[in-house]
């Protein structure tokens, strides 16, 4: 029991709760104890050390908006955006609250009468900007893999297919995802138009920016992955004579998984990394509007309140990565040593 | 076509000790006539095999023998199809083989199970894909696990690769490939990575599973106790490069044959001298 336990908190990355679940086991508590303190005392100490200096160094800047904020005030700035958004939700609820006790009545009164429903349209707070920024990240990455995985797969098989799309792929690469910008908030402005839109315009900006540079990654490493696959396994197919989708469903694609999801992995990466900076840059709802507006604000909080994203962002992308991850462990043939 | 023209001349060609069989058997099972292949290399084409020619017989067991490199798993590979000769070629059953093919199941040297798929799943893509409209799924399921259970893998058949032992992947690896019902069965030095134990156990079974089917085999190997031991016939290939038959020796010894006893059989060790002489006599290979 616990060493199924063991085996999920292993296959979810979570190795540092290990010694914990053996220690309640029972077994030898020095061994476990040593390996407690490497896995989660010393990262916290690591930490500790870290916001000291952070606390020391920050009273020592002057910026034009007040002394660079520390620890606590970061954490007091968290405290009041979380305060702000449930202030936020209560208005709203309340709101619809009422909009729907207007409407009964108005129903009540006359069932034929014609009844408006309204969206609340209060401003965005940081919790509904980091929801927005997510959204907007999966659209792009999913987006960017639908096309990458099928190509790469493509051209993993064909050589010549391979070498024909290869110049263009080391080209656009390299290219900053915010060049690209300008062009794709003018080619959706041109393409996209529509009365009713299902998505804001800025939103399908910034999800294609993101598909624009989260297609490479995997492009590359599905591509190679299927290129290089073991030849006995491409000759177990033809030996069977498996037909041509069989081939790929059955022996390619499982093949290439570990490596298609190190593309995925670094490309979602990416993907989040473009976004913030896509945001602030065409202000676009999400995290990087919040951070931009606030810098535009400037007022004493404003620097607290950036920080509170910045440290945001990395949490977020860490726990997107650690997604990854646990996806690859659970998904590819490549299960964790022990299994 | 082309291979079968050819195949004319070079029985007129050939030497009564590589034509190899008597006369008295009129037609092979499967006859390699007069192949040669080519392999493209940066310096030029290379000649990897000349004029090899073999004639093999429903049923019967033939181990390929050589030094390292000299061209072993190429002629399987021919036969199986994989590659493609350059001059000549082989006719299976009357049909010329130009393309890989469930008739000619290959046991491959490391095994080349799929590791996402289990062991039943491994020859469960096989036989799914070769007895397609021929079988129905419960039929196909029993055949699966009598395959598994002929090589003793159906107590772990639903396991991975990676959970069994290499002894025992080699043995599913068997199992896909009888699971084929192959005219030919084609086996590249199918023990080459084991102890020499597990070897020995996986002899034992080869021999008695051929005992039960009758199996036409072709196995490739560097092993002469192997060869001998398991035989019908022991094809011995030259040094490479330009490599070909060299002699062919007759192994009628009794079956079933039993390793222990024959460990002083008199016969027995005049087969394994002879191989030996060929290979570390006539055969030497050059210092490199
Ligand atoms: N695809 C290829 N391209 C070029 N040369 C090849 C290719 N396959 C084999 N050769 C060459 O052909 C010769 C015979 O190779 P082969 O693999 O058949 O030898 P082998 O007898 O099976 O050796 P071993 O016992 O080491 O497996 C070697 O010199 C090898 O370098
Ligand atoms: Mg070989």
């Amino acid at each position: 029991m616990s060493n199924k336990l063991i085996n999920y908190l292993e296959t979810a990355g979570l190795n540092w709760a290990v010694p914990v679940v053996r220690l309640c086991r029972g077994e030898d508590a020095r061994e476990q104890a040593s390996e407690l303190f490497t896995k989660v005392g010393l990262p916290l100490i690591a930490v500790l050390v870290f916001l000291l200096v952070w606390s020391v160094g920050a009273s020592q800047v002057k910026t034009s908006l007040g002394v660079l904020p520390g620890p606590a005030a970061v954490w007091h700035q968290a405290v009041n955006l979380y305060d702000e958004h449930q202030a936020q939700r209560e208005k709203a609820d309340a709101f619809y609250q009422r909009q729907e006790e207007r409407n009964a009545a108005k129903l009540e009164r006359n069932p034929d009468a014609e009844i408006k429903w309204r969206d609340y349209t209060g401003k965005p707070t940081f919790f509904d900007q980091i929801g927005t920024s997510l959204l907007t990240v999966f659209t792009g990455f999913v987006l960017a893999s639908l096309i990458a995985i099928p190509v790469g797969v493509a051209c993993g098989l064909s050589p010549k297919l391979y070498g024909a799309i290869s110049p263009l792929v080391q080209i656009f690469k390299p290219v900053s995802p915010l060049a690209w910008l300008p062009i794709v908030t003018m080619v959706v402005s041109a393409v996209y138009i529509s009365d009713d839109p299902l998505f804001q315009k800025s939103f399908i900006t910034s999800a294609v920016t993101v598909t624009l540079c989260s297609l490479w990654p995997t492009l590359i490493n599905t591509a190679v992955a299927v290129a290089s696959i073991d030849k006995d396994w491409i000759n177990v197919g033809r030996v069977i004579r498996l037909n041509w989708r069989t081939q790929v469903f059955k022996i390619a694609i499982p093949a290439a998984l570990p490596m298609i999801f190190t593309g995925l992995r670094l490309s979602l990466g990416v993907g989040w990394m473009v976004l913030i900076a896509a945001e602030m840059l065409a202000q676009n709802p999400g995290l990087g509007k919040f951070v931009w507006d606030e810098f535009q604000n400037g007022s004493s909080d404003s620097l607290g309140r950036i920080m509170v994203a910045v440290i945001t962002i990395g949490i977020i992308g860490f726990l997107l990565d650690w997604l990854m991850v646990t996806l690859q462990s659970l998904l590819s043939h490549q299960k964790p040593a022990g299994h | 076509m082309s291979v079968i023209a050819m195949r004319k001349e070079h029985l007129h060609e050939l030497p009564a000790e590589t034509a190899g069989e008597a006369p008295s058997r009129p037609r092979a099972f499967l006859d390699l006539s007069g192949v040669s292949i080519d392999f493209p290399t940066r310096k030029g084409p290379f000649r990897a095999l000349n004029n090899v020619s073999l004639k093999i017989a429903k049923g019967e067991f033939v181990s390929i023998i050589g030094h390292s490199g000299c061209g072993k798993s190429t002629v399987l590979n021919i036969v199986a199809g994989l590659y493609q000769a350059t001059e000549g070629g082989a006719i299976l059953n009357g049909r010329e083989v130009n393309q890989p093919g469930p008739e000619r199941a290959v046991v491959f040297q490391n095994h080349a199970l799929l590791p996402w798929l289990t062991c039943y799943q491994n020859v469960e893509l096989a036989v799914k894909t070769v007895f397609k409209g021929r079988k129905n799924k419960r039929e196909m399921r029993e055949w699966i696990e009598h395959n598994l259970k002929l090589v003793h893998m159906d107590h772990a058949m639903h396991k991975y690769p990676a959970e069994i032992s290499g002894g025992m992947k080699q043995r599913v690896g068997i199992a896909r490939a009888l699971a084929m019902e192959p005219s030919v069965l084609l086996m590249d030095e199918p023990f080459g990575a084991l102890d020499a134990l597990t070897r020995a156990h996986l002899q034992d079974s080869v021999m008695e599973i051929q005992a039960d089917l009758n199996n036409t085999v072709i196995m490739v190997t560097h092993d002469v106790d192997e060869a001998v031991l398991l035989s019908d016939k022991i094809v011995m290939m030259t040094n490479g490069p330009a490599a070909t038959v060299g002699e062919v020796l007759e192994v009628d010894l009794a079956r079933p044959r039993d390793r222990l006893a024959l460990a002083s059989d008199e016969r027995y060790n005049h087969f394994r001298s002879q191989v030996l002489s060929f290979l570390y006599e006539r055969q030497r290979r050059p210092v490199e």
